[in-house]
């Protein structure tokens, strides 16, 4: 067991391989489901979770089993699971394979993770421009209702459960678990003030569990080989498998699933091909967009969230971009700060107006209008935002400027002093 | 324009309003069908759906207004959507937008004269392994050249 490397993406990587229900069942898909609305009980199945020490991998990394387990297990409401597949992180672009390529286990997973917390509607919240995805997705679900898998007395257990599929329209914030909740209840997504967090009160005033993709598609895994099992793969407090993305200069850019624990370096340079047209490394940022970026001689470091916290980033959602020496970091600054500016959802007053004062420092850092004094006033802007915003957005776009800044300072001093961009051609 | 919903429209909203426990839920749902069927979204469009959810006219507005994919006013028949994030730019998402540009004669965020189609540069759309990307109404094109952009737009009738 301990020499798995693939969980989630174990089917799709099969030859042939659909992701139709038959292909699902013929790898022992829907087994889990079985097991787990027969013989075992709500509690059983969050324990079980809890066991295999499993953590969010959209972004924030909690530990979905004690997650499930704030609850309250005498409420009189009925329960939401949500489905987080806003996958809008830039960098991310695993979550669109699983649904695609493996719907049914994502399913299954959702469906048990429902059971476990009494839920008997879920849904998946999936961005609005995968708008093909979500019709896969729905296909599956009619699959699964006319498989018995979902539906009323499923399996003749008693339990009913039904998913429908909400499409998003467009708004990063929506991934942020209050601001999904808010977008599928018809508003704007605009994240709220926690407590009380949505396991209290969630979606429609009633308690709502929301989980990332990738991070459901791990309860058939778990339910079938047990907690312990999905424990012992991986590092301590990095249990089981992860889906790594690599984009941007790399040969082979993709999806690569490992144990957590496997090292950027080996990533990048033994799957992934290395740096395209043996370019020299410069700068990779390992977690999606908002996660502090890595000099080339940081990248000997593990993937996994505490040792990347150790180097000062985070695993964020795995989503690993690779830049080599020809790009600008000032240049790839100003596009995250056009991003982070143009995102920002006007709820929070440092966010809404820290973000476009920070895109407007970098452009100058760019085009050779600012001086040294800049480059510590966008630092300045950068602290000022981070920490005093209602959703996590203030550090997402707070920790990319943190980073580029004190990582390739000189690069904006060579700016400032040259007066123009010198990758300007 | 009408801005009612056609009866197999309507049909397939009130299927959709019971899957939620509240009937603002179906905004979002809502205001897909309108831009599916109508191509924008018009301000006599949301008071139909305004009506049809029991919401005043302002909430639905707040919601529209809030979302990058609803369209205020006619779109081209062809909706360009260049993905112009980090992933895709290093990739050369800048010379994509340049060279449609060019070859449409608008810049990003206009139509051209006869309404066949519209550029925009939108944020990350989620398919970073294959950048550059661009999507065009519902549809993904990905791993892209300039020479396969212009075989997708030459291809497009």
């Amino acid at each position: 067991m301990a020499d798995i490397q693939r969980i989630v993406m174990a089917n799709i990587v099969k030859d042939g391989y659909t992701g139709s229900i038959d292909d699902y069942r013929k790898e022992g898909g829907y087994t889990a489901i079985r097991k787990v609305l027969l013989e075992m009980k709500p509690d059983e199945v969050i324990e079980e979770v809890k066991t295999s020490g499993v953590r969010g991998r959209g972004g924030a990394g909690f530990p979905m089993g004690i997650k499930w387990g704030f609850v309250p297990k005498d409420s009189p409401k009925p329960r939401y699971f949500l489905n987080n597949a806003d996958e809008g992180e830039p960098g991310t672009f695993k979550d669109r394979a699983l649904m695609t390529h493996d719907p049914h286990m994502v399913l299954e997973g959702q469906i048990i993770g429902s059971f476990a917390i009494g839920c008997n509607v879920s849904y998946i919240y999936i961005r609005g421009e995968f708008y093909h995805e979500a019709k896969i997705l729905e296909r599956a679900i009619k699959e699964a209702e006319d498989a018995g898998f979902l539906g009323d007395n499923i399996l003749g257990s008693g339990f009913n459960h039904r998913i429908y599929v909400h499409r998003g329209a467009g708004s990063y914030v929506c991934g942020e678990e209050t601001g999904l909740i808010e977008s599928l209840e018809g508003k704007r997504g605009w994240p709220r003030n926690k407590p009380p967090f949505p396991a209290i009160e969630g979606a429609f005033g009633c308690p709502t569990i929301v989980n990332n993709v990738e991070t459901i598609a791990n309860v058939p895994f778990i339910i079938n080989n047990g907690g312990a099992a999905f424990a012992a793969i991986g590092v301590e407090k990095g249990t089981g498998t992860k889906i790594y993305g690599i984009s941007g200069h790399v040969n082979k850019p993709g999806l690569y699933e490992f144990q957590m624990g496997i090292t950027l370096k080996e990533l990048i340079y033994e799957h992934a091909g290395g740096v395209r047209d043996d370019k020299k490394l410069k700068a990779v940022i390992p977690g999606g967009v908002s996660m502090p970026v890595l000099r080339a001689d940081e990248i000997d470091v593990q993937m996994d969230f505490d040792s990347l916290v150790k180097v000062g980033s985070h695993l964020g959602s795995g989503g690993v971009i690779v830049m080599d020496e020809t790009v600008c970091m000032v240049d790839a600054l100003l596009n995250l700060s056009v991003f982070y500016a143009h995102e920002s959802c006007g709820q929070c007053t440092p966010c809404r107006e820290g973000m476009p004062w920070m895109k407007m420092i970098v452009d100058r850092i760019e085009h050779g209008n600012a001086s040294e004094e800049d480059i510590d006033l966008l630092y300045d802007v950068a602290c000022n935002i981070e920490g005093r915003t209602i959703c996590a957005m203030g550090e997402a776009g707070a920790w990319p400027v943190k980073a580029f800044v004190t990582k390739f300072r000189e690069e904006f001093v060579e700016h400032v002093k040259l007066g123009r961009c010198p990758y300007n051609k | 324009m009408t801005t009612e919903f056609k009866k197999e429209t309507l049909e397939e909203f009130n299927e959709i309003v019971k899957r939620y426990p509240d009937k603002q839920a179906a905004t979002i749902p809502a205001l897909h069908l309108m831009q599916r069927d109508q191509g924008y979204i018009t301000d006599e469009a949301l008071e139909y759906i305004a009506g049809l959810l029991d919401l005043p006219v302002s909430t639905v507005h707040s919601t529209v207004t809030y979302y990058t994919m609803f369209y205020r006013e006619e779109m081209g028949k062809y909706v360009i959507q260049v993905c112009s994030t980090l992933s895709c730019y290093i990739l050369g998402s800048k010379n994509i937008v340049e060279h449609i540009e060019g070859r449409l004669g608008i810049k990003a965020g206009e139509t051209t004269p006869d309404k066949k189609f519209s550029l925009i540069k939108v944020e990350c759309l989620g398919a970073c392994g294959t950048a550059p990307v661009i999507r065009i109404n519902d549809d993904y094109h990905e791993d892209l050249t300039i020479e396969k952009v212009d075989e997708i737009l030459d291809n497009l009738k």
